[in-house]
């Protein structure tokens, strides 16, 4: 069958924010679909509230609408653009959900759209887990022992027959979102009502426990003629019990012979057949008992996965593309194989001639209340992959692109007992505690009895803290060829050899170019070199021949990201991703060094050249060792290259853009002090303390409250607000360890101050202004997490004037070529220089979708020697038109850490909302990140007692918006002074009945909490988390209380408008 | 203990020895089959090749009870990147160093295998010598060039079964292992060039009590069988030279009886139908081969193994192409118009590989069910 002609135009739902669980790979898949059918005449519409995607740049479709992803929002779209299908498989389970929601409203059959790539039963049928467990037994598969509840009754009745531990799986979840593993009743009764909350379908899975069963991932694509094919095979390092996005894993399958193997693959195909998944990839999730190979059907999902983004980086099949493009008719044998340059078709198996690992990366440092055990639902926010030819080599690899301060295996513990518990019950750092029980004696029998890691695996680690062992044996003049050969040959950076043997990383690599000891590079080519390939899809390995061939070309080097974190994300990827493409356009060849499977940087086609290697010092001097490039761009990829800069320009790497030393004058807090002094600029006032005295001594000299926060630290690492000396004293004893290679550095936090985020473009002569954006969120909450308007919604055109030129005195002050982003407080007409980061900054996806213009683009030609001029850049655009940029966060899945906002980042993501008004682009800013603002019912409000004057209007807004109002007794007698009548209620601390049962039983509908020092906090942290668990809005700033009013205030039916149309007014 | 590999144009791949000392010389193929090296090594089709694994760790499910094709090792050497620390699998009963030791085999593993296969991607399927233990590297180019290639070797032959038997064990399934067939419906004549088992099996499971035979048996003896099918094997070596299989064959297809062939047995169906076969530059060697069939237009991911092909261009009249490969286009899978014949070059048994092509064995049933019935 060939592609379909009764379809023309097609809509494609995105995956909206980040969020753990459901990262950039969507943006990959969304990308990679968009690209695949337009590329076959179909008209593409998208949606998807994600301005930081490639997917939402205005030429991937016809009609781009950065929109909350609600069916009734879609439903607007549908019918103002009149699409003939929907294509809800790439968009993650948000898109699918959506889909059916579609569906159950009746929007598909109003509007005569067509569901292509997966069906309504099959989703049913898939995600539904009795349907799903029903279908398994019909094809002679078996399940883990199970029963399902609607109720927590029903669900203490069944799980009678289960025992303990069991697994609780909420159905049409994601990322195993309200799930865990109950080990007595308690646990389990608190599993079951998160779980049932969670799911929106009010139904659990309640599971017999597999934990310490071996899992397995297969990755499966049909077509409509039902050709199948396994595009790859995952075997996860951790066993059952462990989330498999929290799970180390390694493509292939290591530990199955040919025959288990060959029924696990059969079984996936039975599977996809059975579900009914028409064409497309799914994922299956098998389990296999390791004493007698049973095995058992875990799951699976009916659209591309992470796991099929991991499956497309290890093997270049590109799932996504091929899955699109059979989702419109195509089928497997009419479809080209592009790697190996279309020598071969689609229908085939990859191959691969190397092992790829996965680790995953946690963020627990953010979120300390959080338990940080590994279950079943997932925690971690980013991943990192790598390649290499063997097990070791690529786990190493791994485990030095993760960027945790880790350059190997090293040493967490020498206390066998919590060695021992790290083993049993799995924490973010598991890994590391298995190579500390083999220093520690503890024998490879001892850790698998712990920790029922596969003994293939242990023995691996186990040999490499033997060969850690001797290299402490081995000098710089004690090493011969071969030893450092073979140590190099396991994986092993210069930089933990260094610290085994004593000494610098600069001698180790000194040593090894002294003889003439590089990595020679590899491809991924999907059929292990039985075929050619000219796709320059590279990976290090040290072996005897090198692959890379690369050209005389002029090339640029794009430096990536690594693996995503808090507070470094998909917006850098896509800085990457708009550089190569900027240069290749311009003439360069481009190539990319990355680690980060999930992101579209690290698609093979996206650059000339791609080397999936660890982002570090080694792996890239190696790379530009072998290209030679004519520039090296590290201002894109956020902190991660940025900390390479200094170490590659003392190797005389051709940095472009903005100079190294520069970028260190923006960062270091003397040399820039003395930068705005010169340029008669304000800084809050500031002092930097070497000792705890000196802290304190400081402190009273610039007035409390103070910002205090460890100097060099990136996302607001132990950042925090402290108001008199006590909190100071707790905060240099507590957070942070100071001595005089560590300051602390202590600002005067500024009051009621706004916040404003610059972005703006230099070529070194001109500088232009990309985009001014007012902070919702007052001053001291991160600004990666306040939500922000573009144009400012209430900031005046004189400070605005004033912004722009104190803007382009530091960027010419910088030498800033590229991009630069600057940080202002605002008090009244006082304007402060809080930051200046010469480098892409989270904004600039979403000012270049607010502006219409591609702010990486054409700063990656400025740092190629392109003028502004040159590329039509000369002046700011102002859009006729609202942009509100709003933080997602991952607080739900963290029970016990307090919602609450403050100078450390902690959101995964962003969604922008688009309106003619502030108003309008607000509220669809919050429907986007989930927050539904309610059209009435009861509205409490706490607030500090500096705020009960500011609070007025907003009580004032919400009377006349229809809303009764509840107030703890001092806010409550600040309001009924005004005139307004008012409900007081008990705090926790005052006994009962108080506000936190009022929102137990959804008495309250939203909510106004503001809070600050340590005490208050604390206090008032049950309303927080009860709001969120009980899905209540809440707001824990004025100003953004006020938005919200403003927001709700908007009487209109939503309008949407696609970026294309936008643009197109304000150009 | 070093070790080296030598191939006939020189290049020459230093490693270390996983099997005994030694050297030894034949035809150097990869096969890109991620799992199977047990199923592989216990081919007989491998016999005079040295082959090599392109994926790196080789040995990771040690060796077990259950998972040979026949009765030992029959490639003639072994060249892998890696040789894991331990193997780990619940079946595992030996690790593969033991194994290869004590089938005196001569193995190599630490070198660049990507490269190799490159090599012989770029160069063709060529002689080359692995030397293990004391060497001199100039003989062992010496012996890499006196092997003399598989053109025009007669194997089948040299791997036969001496004499008659009768097969009767079914397919494996996890848990309960191979089946034990006892009741048989029908009546094959399995020629033995080099026989898997799983193809055995693969019979018996479906009702077949089946009698091997040596290559050479006449056809008439066979006919004395009175067989309701007739089975070609796989096997080693150029089906060329195979005069003898070819002759009998063609006695065979006379008789109008139903004709199965697989690999060696499907060039000899060809050649017996006077189609011609050729060497290929490095022939095919994996478990990912996707196979159309040209009725339906489906396509099969397939386990593929030789290096001789029947020529497509040559095909009489009475044969016609039933599969193709999406690989290379090369035919697949034939069949006689005029009589109930027909054969693939892949590998419908699998082991190791996809099982999806079994359908061929139900479609061999069908034609003896259709034959009974007149």
């Amino acid at each position: 069958m060939a592609k379909r002609k009764d379809i023309k135009s097609i809509l494609i739902i995105g995956a909206g924010p980040i969020i753990i669980g459901q990262a950039c790979e969507f943006d990959y898949s969304g990308a990679q679909a968009c690209k695949a059918l337009k590329e076959e005449g179909y008209r593409v519409i998208l949606v998807n509230s994600n301005p930081a995607t490639i997917m939402t740049d205005p030429e991937l479709a016809d009609a781009t609408y950065i929109e909350p992803i609600q069916w009734q929002v879609v439903s607007r779209i549908i019918e103002k653009e009149n699409p003939d299908a929907i294509l809800p498989t790439m968009g993650g389970q948000t898109a699918l959900n959506c889909a059916l929601d579609l569906d159950k409203h009746g929007v598909l059959k109003k509007f005569n759209v067509e569901l292509i790539g997966a069906s309504k039963e099959s989703i049913d049928k898939a995600e539904d887990r009795q349907k799903f467990k029903e279908a398994m037994e019909r094809i002679g598969l078996a399940s883990a022992r199970s029963v399902i509840a609607h109720s927590i009754e029903e669900a203490i009745q069944v799980q009678d027959g289960i025992g303990y531990p069991s697994i609780i799986r909420p159905s049409f979840t994601m990322g195993g979102s309200g799930g865990g593993i109950a080990y007595n009743k308690e646990e389990f009764l608190a599993i079951c009502e998160r779980g049932l909350d969670a799911s929106p379908t009010n139904e659990l899975l309640i599971e017999e426990s597999l934990l310490g069963w071996k899992e397995y991932e297969m990755e499966v694509v049909r077509d409509s003629k039902d050709n199948c094919i396994i595009i790859c095979s995952i075997e996860n390092l951790d066993p059952m019990g462990v989330h498999t996005g929290d799970s180390i894993t390694v493509a292939p399958a290591q530990t199955l012979t040919d025959k288990e193997y060959q029924i696990m693959r059969t079984a996936s195909i039975d599977v996809l057949r059975e579900i009914g998944v028409n064409t497309g990839g799914s994922n299956v999730q098998f389990s296999i008992n390791p004493e007698d190979g049973r095995m058992v059907v875990i799951e699976m999902n009916p659209r591309v996965s992470r796991s099929s983004a991991l499956a497309s980086k290890a093997t270049g099949f590109p799932i996504a593309k091929i899955a699109a493009k059979l989702a419109v008719g195509f089928t497997l044998d009419e479809l080209k194989n592009d790697i190996t340059g279309g020598q071969t078709p689609a229908s085939f198996e990859p191959t691969i001639d190397y092992v790829v690992t996965k680790i995953p990366r946690f963020a627990f440092e953010k979120f300390p209340q959080a338990d940080s055990r590994l279950t079943t639902q997932m925690k971690s926010v980013g991943e990192v992959m790598s390649i290499g030819r063997t097990f070791q080599e690529s786990f190493q690899k791994a485990l030095r692109g993760l960027e945790t301060d880790a350059d190997g295996l090293v040493e967490y513990s020498n206390n066998i007992d919590e060695i021992i518990k790290e083993l049993r019950e799995p924490g973010p750092n598991r890994i590391w505690f298995v190579g500390d029980a083999f220093r520690s004696g503890l024998s490879i029998n001892d850790v698998f009895k712990h920790s029922k890691i596969d003994p293939w695996f242990l023995y691996q680690i186990n040999d490499l803290i033997l060969t850690e062992q001797e290299i402490k044996n081995f000098s710089i003049s004690s090493l011969n060829a071969e030893h450092i050969f073979n140590i190099k040959r396991k994986g092993f950076s210069d930089s933990r050899i260094a610290h085994l043997m004593g000494c610098m990383e600069e001698e180790v690599r000194n040593y090894r170019h002294s003889i003439n000891l590089h990595p020679v590079y590899k491809r991924v080519d999907t059929c292990a070199a039985e075929f050619e390939t000219k796709t320059a899809y590279l990976y290090s390995t040290y072996e005897e021949t090198c692959e890379s061939n690369p050209s005389n070309n002029k090339k640029v080097i794009i430096i990536g990201g690594g693996p995503n974190r808090i507070g470094q994300g998909i917006e850098f990827d896509y800085c990457c991703v708009h550089a190569s493409l900027a240069l290749r356009e311009s003439g360069f060849e481009t190539i990319m060094i990355n680690c980060n499977p999930e992101t579209v940087s690290t698609d093979y086609d996206i650059s000339n050249r791609l080397y999936f290697d660890p982002v570090t010092l080694e792996d890239v001097l190696e790379i530009v060792h072998k290209e030679k490039p004519w520039g090296v761009i590290v201002q894109y990829g956020g902190q991660t290259p940025l900390k390479l800069a200094k170490g590659l320009a003392e190797h005389n790497v051709p940095i472009i853009g903005t100079l190294p030393d520069d970028i260190d004058a923006a960062e270091d807090r003397e040399r820039f002090q003395k930068i705005l002094v010169d340029l008669n600029l304000r800084q809050p006032p500031n002092k930097t303390a070497r000792t705890p005295e000196e802290a304190i001594m400081h402190a009273e000299d610039i007035g409390y409250p103070l910002v205090v926060r460890p100097s060099y630290v990136l996302g607001g690492r132990a950042m925090e607000i402290v108001h008199e000396q006590s909190d100071l004293e707790r905060y240099m004893r507590e957070a942070v360890k100071v001595s005089n290679d560590s300051p602390v550095l202590l600002d005067r936090f500024l009051n009621d101050a706004l916040e404003i985020d610059v972005d703006a473009i230099s070529d070194g002569v001109d500088i232009v202004i990309g985009g001014i954006m007012e902070h919702i969120e007052q001053a001291g909450v991160h600004s990666g997490d306040s939500a922000c308007s573009l144009p400012p919604y209430s900031l005046s055109k004189e400070v605005q004037k004033e912004i722009i030129i104190q803007t382009k005195k530091m960027a010419k002050a910088l030498n800033v070529i590229g991009l630069m982003n600057v940080q202002f407080a605002v008090q009244g007409k006082n304007i402060f220089v809080l930051e200046v980061n010469p480098r892409a900054s989270r904004t600039v996806p979403f000012v270049s979708k607010a502006i219409g213009r591609p702010l990486a683009k054409i700063a990656a030609n400025c740092m190629a020697g392109k003028t502004l001029a040159q590329q039509n850049m000369v002046k700011e655009i102002t859009p006729p038109f609202f942009s509100v940029k709003e933080a997602v966060f991952p607080f739900i899945k963290f029970p016990g850490v307090d919602p609450i906002l403050g100078p450390e980042m902690k959101s995964t993501g962003e969604v922008m909302g688009v309106g003619k008004t502030f108003a309008e682009a607000f509220i669809k800013s919050q429907l986007g990140s989930s927050v539904i603002l309610p059209k009435g019912g009861k509205a409490f409000l706490s607030v500090r007692k500096e705020d009960h004057l500011k609070v007025l209007d907003i009580a004032v807004s919400l009377k006349n918006l229809g809303f009764k109002l509840v107030a703890t007794k001092g806010t409550a007698k600040a309001i009924k002074n005004h005139g307004l009548k008012v409900e007081a209620v008990n705090k926790v601390a005052e006994g009962r009945p108080h506000v936190v049962d009022m929102i137990k039983n959804d008495e309250i509908d939203f909510i106004v909490n503001i809070t600050e020092d340590k005490r208050a906090i604390a206090d008032s942290y049950e309303i927080r988390r009860n709001a969120l668990q009980n899905k209540v809005t809440y707001y824990t700033t004025i100003a953004g209380a006020r938005a919200a009013c403003v927001g709700m205030n908007y009487g209109e039916e939503l309008d949407v408008a696609s970026l294309q149309s936008l643009h197109k007014i304000s150009s | 203990m070093p070790a080296i590999l030598v191939l006939a144009d020189g290049t020459k791949f230093r490693g270390y020895s996983i099997g005994i000392e030694g050297n030894v010389s034949g035809e150097v193929v990869f096969n890109t089959a991620m799992t199977g090296y047990q199923e592989i090594l216990t081919d007989p089709s491998y016999t005079e090749q040295l082959v090599t694994l392109t994926y790196p760790h080789i040995g990771n499910t040690g060796i077990n009870s259950e998972d040979s094709e026949s009765h030992k090792i029959f490639a003639k050497g072994l060249i892998i990147r890696d040789l894991p620390i331990i193997e780990s699998n619940f079946r595992s009963t030996l690790s593969l160093a033991n194994f290869l030791v004590s089938e005196k085999i001569i193995a190599i593993a630490g070198i660049d295998t990507r490269q190799l296969t490159k090599h012989i991607r770029t160069y063709g399927a060529q002689p080359g010598c692995i030397a293990a233990g004391i060497f001199d590297e100039k003989d062992i180019a010496q012996n890499a060039n006196k092997f003399p290639g598989l053109s025009g070797m007669d194997l089948a032959k040299v791997v036969s079964t001496d004499k008659e038997y009768l097969f009767s064990e079914g397919e494996w399934a996890l848990g309960s292992g191979y089946e034990d067939i006892k009741k048989t419906s029908y009546n094959v004549v399995a020629y033995d060039y080099g026989v898997k088992k799983n193809i055995l099996r693969m019979l018996a499971s479906r009702g077949c009590r089946v009698n091997v035979v040596p290559a050479n048996m006449p056809a008439n003896k066979v006919l004395a069988l009175n067989p309701d099918g007739i089975f070609l094997s796989n096997g080693p070596g150029d089906p060329e030279p195979c005069d003898y299989a070819i002759k009998n064959i063609q006695t065979l297809i006379n008789e109008k009886l139903p004709i199965f062939g697989i690999c060696l047995g499907h060039q000899l169906l060809g050649l017996a139908s006077h189609a011609k076969t050729h060497k290929m530059k490095f022939g095919h060697h994996g478990a990912n081969h996707p196979v159309q069939d040209l009725e339906t237009g489906k396509v099969f991911i397939t386990s593929q193994n030789h290096g001789f092909a029947v020529d497509e261009k040559t095909l009489p009249d009475n044969l016609k192409a039933t599969h193709r490969s999406l690989f290379d286009g090369s035919l697949q899978g034939i069949s006689r118009i005029d009589s109930p014949a027909f054969s693939f070059q892949g590998h419908p048994e699998a082991s190791p590989g996809p099982t999806e092509m079994s359908y061929l064995f139900d479609k061999f049933i069908n034609m003896m069910i259709k034959a009974k019935k007149k």
